[in-house]
C-alpha cells in the first residue's frame, strides 16, 4: 500500500473508533438494553487505545516522511449541483493532520482515556454508569472531530457534540434540581456560542465560497497560512468567532458557567471543564489564526478579552471556598492568558501552554476528592503544618479597595447577576407580558377564562407533595 | 402524465375513509384501536409503496394506475409528485404512530373513527394539486377537531372564528384568482386573501391563538394530528407561491421569521407542556415558511428538507409528550418531575427528537437547517440571523423541557410507568428514520432539491402566464424591465439551466 493509502486508512480509523463506541453505547441504550459495566469499560478502553494508536501512527508517518500537513478527504456528505448562475452547495467532510490537530487529538485521547479508567472505578455501581459513558463517548467523538476538522462545517459538527455532552454531564446527578439548573445554564451559554459560530461559518462560506480551511486560510501548513479576506471582513468573522470561543472557553462575560459546571461528577469536571472543553475556544482561535492576523483591531480585542478574563479569574479564585471552584477559576486564569497569547500572535506558545495546562489541571481535579488526605500526608511527611502565607501584595492595597475586591470576587464579578438582570429577566418579562396579552385575547374571544392549563392539577404534583 | 405501477395512492386514501366508517360502529374501544392500528399500518404500506413506485419512474408527477378519480371526474384529482412523495408516507406514519401509542387509559376518550377519517382527508389533500380540491379538503379537515371539541363540551369560539375566517378568505381568494383572468385588478385581491388565509392556517403571529387554544381544549392526539403535518405550508406552495409577486413573498417571509422568533421565545416561558409544544411547533413551521418564501433553489430545498425533518422529529416529540401525559396527567413545566428513571427510553427519545427538530448534527434536520440558513442568509442576511436566533432559542427550550419533565427530582410511582411494546416500536422506528436520515442525508436532499426546482419552474410558468396575459390586456402595466418577471433571486431565464442540472 502507498503512503497516501496508509495515511487515509489511519486517519479514518482515528475517527471511526470513537464513532463506533458512540454507536455501540447509544444504540444499546436506545433499544432499552444497556450494556454491563464490564462491556462498557472494555469497549471504551479498546476504542480509546485504538484511536490513540492510529493517531500516533499518523504522527510517526508524518515525522518519517517529513510531512507537515496531511489532509484526509472523506468527500461530500451532501452535494447539490446547480446551474452556472448559482454556486453549488456542498457539505464537505475532511480531516487534517498538522502541527495543531495532531497534538490536540493525542491530548484528547490521553486525557479522555485516563478519565475513562478513573471513572470506571469512581462510578462503579452508580445508577448512571452507562449514561456517563454514553455522554463520555459523545464528548470523545466531538473532541476528535473538532481537533481534526478540515472544514469549518466539520468543526461545527464536533463543537455541537462537545456542547451537548458537556451540558448533560453537568446535569449528571439528575435527581437533584441544582445540577440540572446548572446544566441548563451551561447549555444556554453554549447555544449562544453555537449561534455565533454558525453565523460566522455561513458568513465565511459566503465571502469565500468555501468551507475548508485550506481555502479559507491558504494552503500553507498551520500556522503559516494566509487568509484571503479583507481587514473588515476578517474583523466581522473574527468577532463572531471570538463570541463563539468566549462562550465555549468561559471567557468574560460568559465565565459564570464554569464553576457551575463543577456540579457534575469529578471525572467529567476534570476532563471537560478543567482540561479539554474549556480549551476548545482557544483551539478555535488557533485554527483560524490566519484570519486574526488580518485585523489589528481583532487581535487587540482578543488580547484584551484574554487579559480581562485572566485578571477576573485570578481575583475570583482567591475567595472560593471549595476546591473544585478554586480549580475552575485557576483554570480560567490560564485560559485567559492562553487567549491573550493567541491575540499577541504566539501560536506555538499557546499550543504548548494548552497541553501543559490541560495535563496539570486534570491531575489536580482528579486529586481534588482526596485533597485533605493529600495535605495530611504532606504534613505527616514534613512533620509540621503547611505554612499559610499572607498574599504578598495584600498589604499594599488600601482596605476599601480590598473590601471592594473581596465582594467583587465573592459575587464572581457580578457577571451572572448582570446577565440575569439585563438579558434573561427582560427577556422573560417581555414574553410573559406577551403571554398575558394572548390570554386576554383568547379570554375575550371565548367569553370566559380560556386556559384549562391554569387549573390542571398535575397528578404528579400531588404525588411529589405527598 | 406517467402512471404508477399500482393504485397505491388511491388505496392509501380510501382505506382510512372506509376504515373510519367501520370503526365508527364499534362499541368496544380496544377493538376500535386494534382495527385502527391495522388499517393505519396498511395505509402506510400503500403510501410507502406509492412513494417508492413514484421514485422508480424518474418522473416529476404521476397518477395511479387504473385511476378511479380520473375515470369519474375526467381529470387527475390525485397525483403524487416530487413535493408530496415523502409527505404522504410521513403523514401516514404519524397517524399510525399516534394510534399505536395511544395508551389504554385514553382509548375511551379518543376518537379512532375521527383519526382514520382525518387521515384519509389529509392524504387526499397532500395528493391534490388542483386549487379548488385543496381548498375543499382543507375545509373538511377543520371539521374533525370542531366535532371533538363539541363532543367534549369544550369552548369552540376561538377555533371557529379563526377557521371560519380561514375558510372565507380561501374561498374568496380563489374566486378572485379565477376571476382575475377577466378582471386583472382582482389578482392583487386574490393574492392578499389567499396569503392571509394560509397565514392563519399556519398560525403566523398574530393569528396563531387558535392553535394554542386547540391544544388547550382538544385531546393531545387530535391537536397533534391537525397541526403537525403543516398543511398550511402545503397550501402556501399550491395556492400562494404560484401567483404571489416578490414583495408578497418577502412580506410572508418577514411575518414568518417574526413568528419563528416570537414563538421560540414564548416556548421558553410556558408553564405547561402542551402549550410549550405548540409554540415549538409554531416556531418550526414558521421557519419552513421562511424558506418557502425565499424562492431560491437552496433556500427552498432547505425549507422542504426542514419540513420533512421537523414533521418527523416533532411528531415523535409530541407523541412522547402525549405518552408522558397519558401516564401522569397534564405536565406542568414550573417544576421538576424526575421521570427519567421510570421511562429512560422515552426520555432518550424526547431528547433525540427535540434535538433533531432544531437540526442537531447527526440527525435528519442538520443539513436541512444548514441549507435553510444558507439560503436565507444569501437572500436576506438579517432574516438569516433571526433564523439562527430562533433555532438557538428553540434548542434552549427543548433542553429546558427535557430537564423539567425527566430530571431534577425523584419520582416515586406506585405503578409501572415503563414503555410498552407498541410505544417502543413506534419510538425505535422514528429514531431509526431520524438518525438514518441524519447519517445519509444525500438521497433526501436530492429529492427535496428536485421538488424545489419543480416548484420554481411551475412558479415561473405561472407568473410568466400572468405577465403575458396582463401585457396583452394592459400593455402599460408590463414589468418595467421588460425582460420577464422577477422571481426573487431566481429569474425565469435561469430555470431551464437549473432544471437541467437537477435532472443530471
Amino acid at each position: 500500500m502507498s503512503v497516501e493509502t496508509w495515511y487515509h486508512l489511519l486517519g479514518i480509523l482515528v475517527v471511526v473508533f470513537p464513532a463506533g463506541l458512540l454507536s455501540l453505547l447509544g444504540l444499546s441504550s436506545l433499544a432499552g438494553h444497556p450494556l454491563s459495566e464490564r462491556v462498557v469499560a472494555r469497549a471504551t478502553e479498546a476504542a480509546v487505545v485504538a484511536g490513540l494508536a492510529a493517531v500516533i501512527g499518523v504522527l510517526g508517518m508524518m515525522l518519517t516522511n517529513g510531512d507537515r500537513r496531511v489532509p484526509i478527504e472523506i468527500g461530500n456528505w451532501v452535494l447539490i449541483e446547480q446551474s452556472q448562475a448559482h454556486t453549488d452547495f456542498h457539505f464537505h467532510i475532511s480531516f487534517v493532520f498538522d502541527r495543531l490537530s495532531v497534538p490536540f487529538a493525542i491530548l484528547s485521547f490521553v486525557l479522555v482515556g485516563t478519565i475513562g479508567a478513573f471513572a470506571n472505578v469512581y462510578l462503579h455501581r452508580e445508577q448512571g454508569y452507562v449514561r456517563f459513558f454514553l455522554f463520555y463517548s459523545v464528548f470523545l467523538l466531538g473532541m476528535i472531530v473538532s481537533s481534526l476538522a478540515g472544514t469549518i462545517e466539520t468543526l461545527f459538527l464536533g463543537w455541537e457534540l462537545v456542547g451537548l455532552s458537556s451540558a448533560l454531564l453537568v446535569a449528571y446527578f439528575h435527581d437533584r434540581p441544582s445540577p440540572v439548573r446548572n446544566g441548563l445554564r451551561v447549555w444556554m451559554v453554549y447555544r449562544v456560542a453555537d449561534a455565533a459560530f454558525l453565523v460566522a461559518a455561513i458568513v465565511l462560506h459566503h465571502l469565500t465560497g468555501e468551507g475548508n480551511f485550506e481555502a479559507l486560510m491558504g494552503t500553507g501548513a498551520w500556522p503559516e497560512g494566509k487568509a484571503s479576506l479583507s481587514s473588515s471582513e476578517a474583523l466581522l468573522v473574527g468577532l463572531l468567532l471570538l463570541v463563539a470561543a468566549a462562550g465555549k472557553s468561559a471567557l468574560v462575560p460568559f465565565s459564570g458557567w464554569l464553576p457551575r459546571a463543577m456540579e457534575g461528577p469529578t471525572p467529567s469536571s476534570a476532563v471537560f471543564y478543567g482540561s479539554l472543553s474549556v480549551h476548545l475556544g482557544a483551539f478555535l482561535l488557533l485554527r483560524v489564526s490566519p484570519i486574526l492576523e488580518l485585523s489589528a483591531l481583532l487581535c487587540v480585542a482578543i488580547t484584551g478579552l484574554g487579559l480581562m478574563t485572566a485578571l477576573f479569574a485570578a481575583i475570583t479564585a482567591r475567595v472560593q471556598t471549595d476546591v473544585k471552584s478554586a480549580l475552575a477559576f485557576a483554570s480560567l486564569t490560564q485560559v485567559g492568558i492562553i487567549v491573550a497569547e493567541i491575540g499577541l500572535g504566539f501560536r506555538y506558545l499557546a499550543l504548548i501552554h494548552i497541553i501543559g495546562h490541560a495535563c496539570l489541571r486534570t491531575l489536580q481535579l482528579l486529586r481534588a476528592p482526596t485533597l485533605l488526605r493529600d495535605y495530611h500526608t504532606l504534613e505527616n511527611a514534613i512533620g509540621q503544618h503547611l505554612p499559610h502565607r499572607a498574599e504578598l501584595a495584600a498589604g499594599s492595597v488600601p482596605l476599601r479597595v480590598r473590601v471592594w475586591l473581596y465582594r467583587f470576587a465573592l459575587e464572581r464579578g457580578y457577571l451572572d447577576g448582570m446577565l440575569a438582570e439585563y438579558v434573561v429577566e427582560p427577556f422573560v418579562r417581555s414574553f410573559r407580558w406577551f403571554d398575558s396579552l394572548e390570554r386576554r385575547w383568547t379570554d375575550f374571544l371565548t367569553g370566559k377564562p380560556s386556559r384549562e392549563s391554569d387549573h390542571t392539577q398535575n397528578a404528579l404534583d400531588v404525588e411529589v407533595k405527598a | 402524465m406517467n402512471s404508477l405501477h399500482f393504485p397505491g395512492l388511491e388505496i392509501s386514501i380510501a382505506l382510512p375513509l372506509v376504515g373510519a366508517i367501520l370503526v365508527r360502529f364499534m362499541r368496544v374501544p380496544e377493538r376500535a384501536q386494534w382495527v385502527t392500528v391495522w388499517i393505519s399500518a396498511l395505509t402506510l404500506c400503500a403510501a410507502v409503496g406509492a412513494s417508492i413506485d413514484f421514485g422508480t419512474l424518474g418522473s416529476h408527477a404521476a397518477h395511479d394506475r387504473w385511476d378511479l378519480s380520473s375515470a369519474l371526474l375526467g381529470h387527475d384529482l390525485f397525483v403524487i409528485d416530487e413535493l408530496s412523495s415523502p409527505l404522504i408516507p410521513l403523514a401516514a406514519l404519524l397517524y399510525l404512530a399516534t394510534a399505536v401509542s395511544t395508551l389504554g387509559s385514553k382509548v375511551r376518550r379518543y376518537s379512532f373513527a375521527g383519526n382514520l377519517a382525518s387521515e384519509g382527508v389529509l392524504l387526499a389533500t397532500l395528493s391534490c394539486r388542483d386549487p379548488w380540491s385543496i381548498i375543499a379538503l382543507l375545509l373538511v379537515a377543520t371539521v374533525f377537531p370542531y366535532m371533538e371539541l363539541r363532543a367534549r363540551n369544550k369552548p369552540t369560539r376561538v377555533y371557529v372564528l379563526h377557521m371560519g375566517l380561514f375558510g372565507g378568505l380561501l374561498l374568496g381568494g380563489q374566486l378572485a384568482a379565477e376571476l382575475s383572468s377577466q378582471i386583472p385588478q382582482l389578482s392583487m385581491v386574490a393574492t392578499a386573501l389567499l396569503t392571509v388565509a394560509v397565514l392563519i392556517r399556519s398560525g403566523v403571529c398574530p393569528v396563531h391563538c387558535w392553535m394554542t387554544d386547540l391544544f388547550e381544549h382538544a385531546t393531545f392526539g387530535t391537536a397533534l394530528l391537525f397541526v403537525t403535518p403543516m398543511v398550511g405550508a402545503y397550501a402556501t406552495v399550491h395556492l400562494v407561491l404560484p401567483i404571489a409577486s416578490d414583495w408578497v413573498l418577502r412580506t410572508i417571509a418577514i411575518a414568518s421569521v417574526c413568528t419563528a422568533v416570537y414563538s421560540a421565545g414564548m416556548a421558553l416561558v410556558q408553564r405547561e407542556a402542551r402549550r410549550f409544544f405548540c409554540y415549538l411547533l409554531l416556531s418550526h413551521s414558521s421557519l419552513v415558511l421562511v424558506g418557502l418564501e425565499i424562492a431560491t433553489p437552496i433556500g427552498l430545498t432547505g425549507a422542504l428538507s426542514v419540513w420533512v425533518s421537523v414533521g418527523l422529529a416533532l411528531s415523535g416529540f409530541g407523541l412522547t409528550l402525549r405518552s408522558m401525559e397519558a401516564r401522569v396527567g397534564r405536565i406542568s413545566l414550573t417544576k421538576f418531575h424526575g421521570l427519567y428513571e421510570h421511562t429512560p427510553m422515552l426520555a432518550a427519545f424526547f431528547l433525540l427528537t427535540g434535538l433533531a427538530s432544531v437540526g442537531f448534527p447527526g440527525t435528519f434536520g442538520f443539513v436541512g437547517t444548514e441549507l435553510l440558513i444558507d439560503g436565507v442568509v444569501e437572500a436576506y442576511p438579517m432574516v438569516g440571523f433571526a433564523v439562527v436566533l430562533a433555532a438557538a432559542l428553540n434548542g434552549i427550550a427543548v433542553m429546558q423541557a427535557y430537564f423539567r419533565v425527566f430530571t431534577g427530582a425523584k419520582h416515586f410511582a406506585t405503578i409501572s410507568l415503563g414503555c410498552r411494546l407498541p410505544e417502543r416500536l413506534a419510538v425505535l422506528t422514528l429514531a431509526a428514520l431520524i438518525i438514518g436520515g441524519g447519517l445519509l442525508p444525500q438521497p433526501g436532499i436530492t429529492s427535496r432539491y428536485h421538488a424545489a426546482v419543480e416548484l420554481l419552474r411551475s412558479r415561473g410558468h405561472s407568473l410568466n402566464g400572468q405577465h403575458q396575459h396582463s401585457a396583452t390586456r394592459q400593455p402599460s402595466s408590463a414589468h418595467p424591465s421588460g425582460t420577464g418577471i422577477d422571481l426573487g433571486i431566481v429569474r425565469t431565464q435561469e430555470l431551464p439551466a437549473i432544471l437541467h442540472h437537477a435532472r443530471k
